[in-house]
């Protein structure tokens, strides 16, 4: 069948299975555009700048384990794009970006609205395509999809120049593709996991340090049945959050920059540490020497070879998709009928639940005046812990993660990596379309609800009822908090002046508004906004403490053991 | 510790600047960088040197299978390997120069190639050290230009880069 370039596009996606597409029309992909209008398997969604775009494919993905398809015009509607694709990179979301560029003949000539897209994105893309002849378009979106969801994710651009919309050929959409150059790590080594084996059983202090990669392998379940064998205590990094029960008696919270004392302290004095997907983040162990100067054997798992002894040493690295090393792992420990020496790990409990004593998430309830904190727990009952939660980034986000409790995956979104002001709105539309019927909350702040507050008229528009929580303490709280740790209380440019009435913000968008000052009003509040408007988006504007800091807090540049706790103040 | 990384990639248009986008992003150290297609046109063989410590050049070569045109990647400074560079030195060669030249490049075993009343043009091919020592044997006032392609290496025997 011989059809247009545009006609390709389309039926690639359709092929695809993709049920939305997020984004924004321009001159390069009015072929395109013109084709979607013409069908109706795949709905576009309408966003009010690409950033959002992008965001929403990526919580779209985030949300369901799906890959998230945008599509930008050249130009201008790439690099607007850029942010949410290094965000997407960052955190490694399997996303598809198709981008329109200046026809062929043209490229390189500076013509309007052209930039070079795949030069831009290069460093903040898995891969990326320029797709030159229209006979290479099926087979280009194909691997394009490919590579984006194998191996460790991340997103994939293919850059299409006007005139190939209107060239015409053969269309056949291949069922599968390979790349010689891309072979992505499948199982994990038997000689390395039988090692693995080992360590654990022959631990006295064991730990699993868990990360996104649990997340995005779909991998929850087997990282608990693994845990409940090993009966060890379990950390979470900030995007490995619901992939072990937040409220299983094993859990210590997260770790890291804001971990809870007892994870860090797990850390710290680990023997034996099991890193599952994650990276060894530097907001995650702190000062790599002082991480170093401990001695403990560790063994990684991970898809991403580099990822392994990037930051740290490893003992036993493995390399392979998290489903079949665990799967291994279990298999291994359950055929050597053994057990981690139920003494030492008694003992090792006993540490634990002394650290856990300290409560280093207790906070001081004011009654004239809402703790962000309250408001946090308050969402976590009223939602019966069963909200996707988006956030942005600072304070808001950390409070987030450290009251909501995520018991399940793929519930909790947020810029962990590239640290993303302007996720959460477009991330909450993102995470609607992909679970209709579950309630969405986007805590933010007032600094960051206001890098992508436009989208308030997609969410009208498409009738998306987000929840907005506003931890609104009139700063950037975040680094109002670091100023008045480090730089002398010099508030340097923190203090957000001239704030909007974000409840007639609401209105005029045509959404629900509210604001809330006074602590006994938050819970009603809550309850107003999940229950009576269901259906509708509300801002709930909440007046929080704006002297509120998050603890406990690792310094930049220290140890993990030396946290400054809320108490210590 | 210097290394000769050895890269089997496609040959296709960005493959280099990937590469090179890689180096400077991670802020990687490139000595020199050679890259020419090989017998399969679609294939390109790339040599670079680089010079850092074995964390870094093992996330280097991490780094660079991770990237989707990378075919292979090996760091044949590990075990025995040959590697030639050549070398195009114009030089100026008047009265007693002239001479005192055409002897240096026998020594060396260069070629002059192109001869004009002034100058000689001395074709050098070796490893880089052999190359440094040409320029540091003859009269530093009497070198006009110098062009070196950089490294390219293979290794000895049985130890292949193929697909």
């Amino acid at each position: 069948m011989v059809l247009t370039g545009a006609e390709i596009v389309i039926r690639c996606l359709q092929e695809e299975k993709v049920e939305y597409i997020f984004g924004y029309p321009g001159g390069s992909v009015l072929h395109i555009y013109d084709e979607l209008f013409k069908q109706d398997k795949i709905k576009h969604i309408l966003v009010r700048h690409e950033q959002a775009a992008v965001h929403a494919a990526d919580a779209y993905s985030r949300s369901s384990h799906k890959v998230g398809v945008c599509m930008v015009t050249s130009g201008p509607g790439v690099t607007n794009a850029v942010t949410g694709i290094a965000t997407a990179y960052t955190d490694s979301i399997p996303m598809v970006v198709i981008s329109g560029q200046a026809p062929t003949h043209m490229i390189g000539q500076d013509a309007f609205q052209e930039c070079d897209t795949v030069g831009i994105t290069r460093p903040c893309v898995k891969h990326n395509f320029l797709v030159k002849d229209v006979k290479d378009l099926a087979v280009t979106i194909k691997k394009a999809f490919y590579i984006a969801q194998s191996g460790r994710p991340g997103p994939v651009l293919v850059d299409v120049p006007k005139d190939l919309g209107v060239d015409k050929c053969e269309f056949d959409y291949p069922k599968s593709v390979t790349i010689r150059s891309y072979n992505p790590a499948t199982k994990g080594h038997s000689g390395q996991i039988k090692k693995a084996v080992q360590l654990l059983l022959e631990a006295k202090r064991p730990l699993i340090y868990a990360g996104g990669g649990i997340i995005l392998s779909n991998t929850a379940d087997r990282l608990t049945k693994l845990a409940h064998m090993l009966e060890v205590p379990v950390t979470n990094t900030l995007m490995g959050l619901g992939g072990f029960p937040a409220t299983d008696k094993q859990n210590l919270g997260m770790l890291g920059m804001h971990g809870t004392y007892e994870a860090n302290m797990a850390m710290q004095h680990a023997d034996v540490l099991l890193a599952i997907g994650a990276r060894f983040d530097d907001r995650v162990i702190g000062h790599p020497e002082d991480f170093a100067s401990v001695p403990r054997k560790i063994i990684h798992v991970d898809i991403d070879p580099s990822s392994i002894a990037k930051r740290v040493k490893v003992d036993v690295p493995i390399v392979g998709n998290l489903n079949e090393v665990l799967d291994e792992l279990i298999a291994q420990l359950k055929a050597s009928e053994g057990k981690v020496e139920p003494k030492a790990l008694a003992s090792w409990w006993k540490d634990i639940d002394g650290w856990r004593k300290k409560d280093s998430l207790k906070y001081k309830m004011g009654k004239e005046i809402i703790m962000p904190q309250y408001v946090i727990e308050k969402l976590y009952e009223v939602t019966g812990g069963e909200a996707i939660v988006t956030s942005d980034v600072g304070q808001h986000q950390m409070w987030a993660a450290q009251y909501y409790k995520f018991d399940k995956p793929r519930r909790w979104l947020n810029s962990g990596g590239l640290g993303t002001m302007g996720y959460g709105l477009p991330a909450a539309m993102g995470a609607i379309f992909a679970n209709p019927k579950t309630p969405v909350a986007c805590v933010t702040g007032e600094g960051s609800i206001q890098m992508n507050i436009q989208e308030m008229s997609t969410c009208k528009q498409f009738r998306l009822p987000v929840k907005i929580v506003n931890l609104n303490n009139r700063y950037l709280g975040m680094v109002r908090q670091w100023q008045e740790m480090f730089y002398g209380n010099r508030y340097s440019e923190s203090y957000v002046d001239a704030l909007p009435d974000f409840v007639k913000l609401a209105e005029a968008y045509g959404h629900v508004g509210m604001q809330i000052t006074k602590p006994a009003d938050v819970e009603p509040a809550l309850r107003e906004a999940f229950v009576k408007h269901k259906n509708e988006l509300v801002f709930l504007d909440f007046l929080t403490d704006p002297t509120a800091n998050v603890y406990p807090m690792v310094a930049n540049g220290k140890g993990l053991s030396e946290m400054v706790l809320a108490e210590d103040l | 510790m210097r290394h000769l990384i050895s890269i089997l990639l496609e040959n296709e248009a960005g493959a280099l600047a990937r590469i090179s986008g890689l180096f400077s992003a991670r802020g990687y150290n490139i000595e020199s960088l050679t890259v020419a297609p090989t017998e399969d046109p679609s294939m390109s063989r790339m040599t670079i040197v680089s010079i850092g410590s074995d964390d870094v050049i093992e996330q280097i070569t991490k780094q660079l299978n991770k990237l989707i045109d990378v075919i292979k990647v090996v760091d044949l400074s590990e075990a025995a390997h040959v590697e030639r560079e050549l070398m195009l030195i114009k030089v100026r060669a008047v009265g007693k120069d002239r001479e005192e030249m055409k002897r240096m490049a026998d020594i060396f075993r260069g070629n002059i190639i192109d001869v004009t009343d002034s100058t000689y043009l001395v074709e050098l091919t070796g490893d880089s050290v052999k190359l440094d020592a040409f320029i540091g044997a003859i009269d530093n006032d009497l070198i006009l230009e110098t062009v070196r392609t950089g490294v390219c290496g293979v290794g000895r025997g049985d130890r292949i880069l193929k697909a």
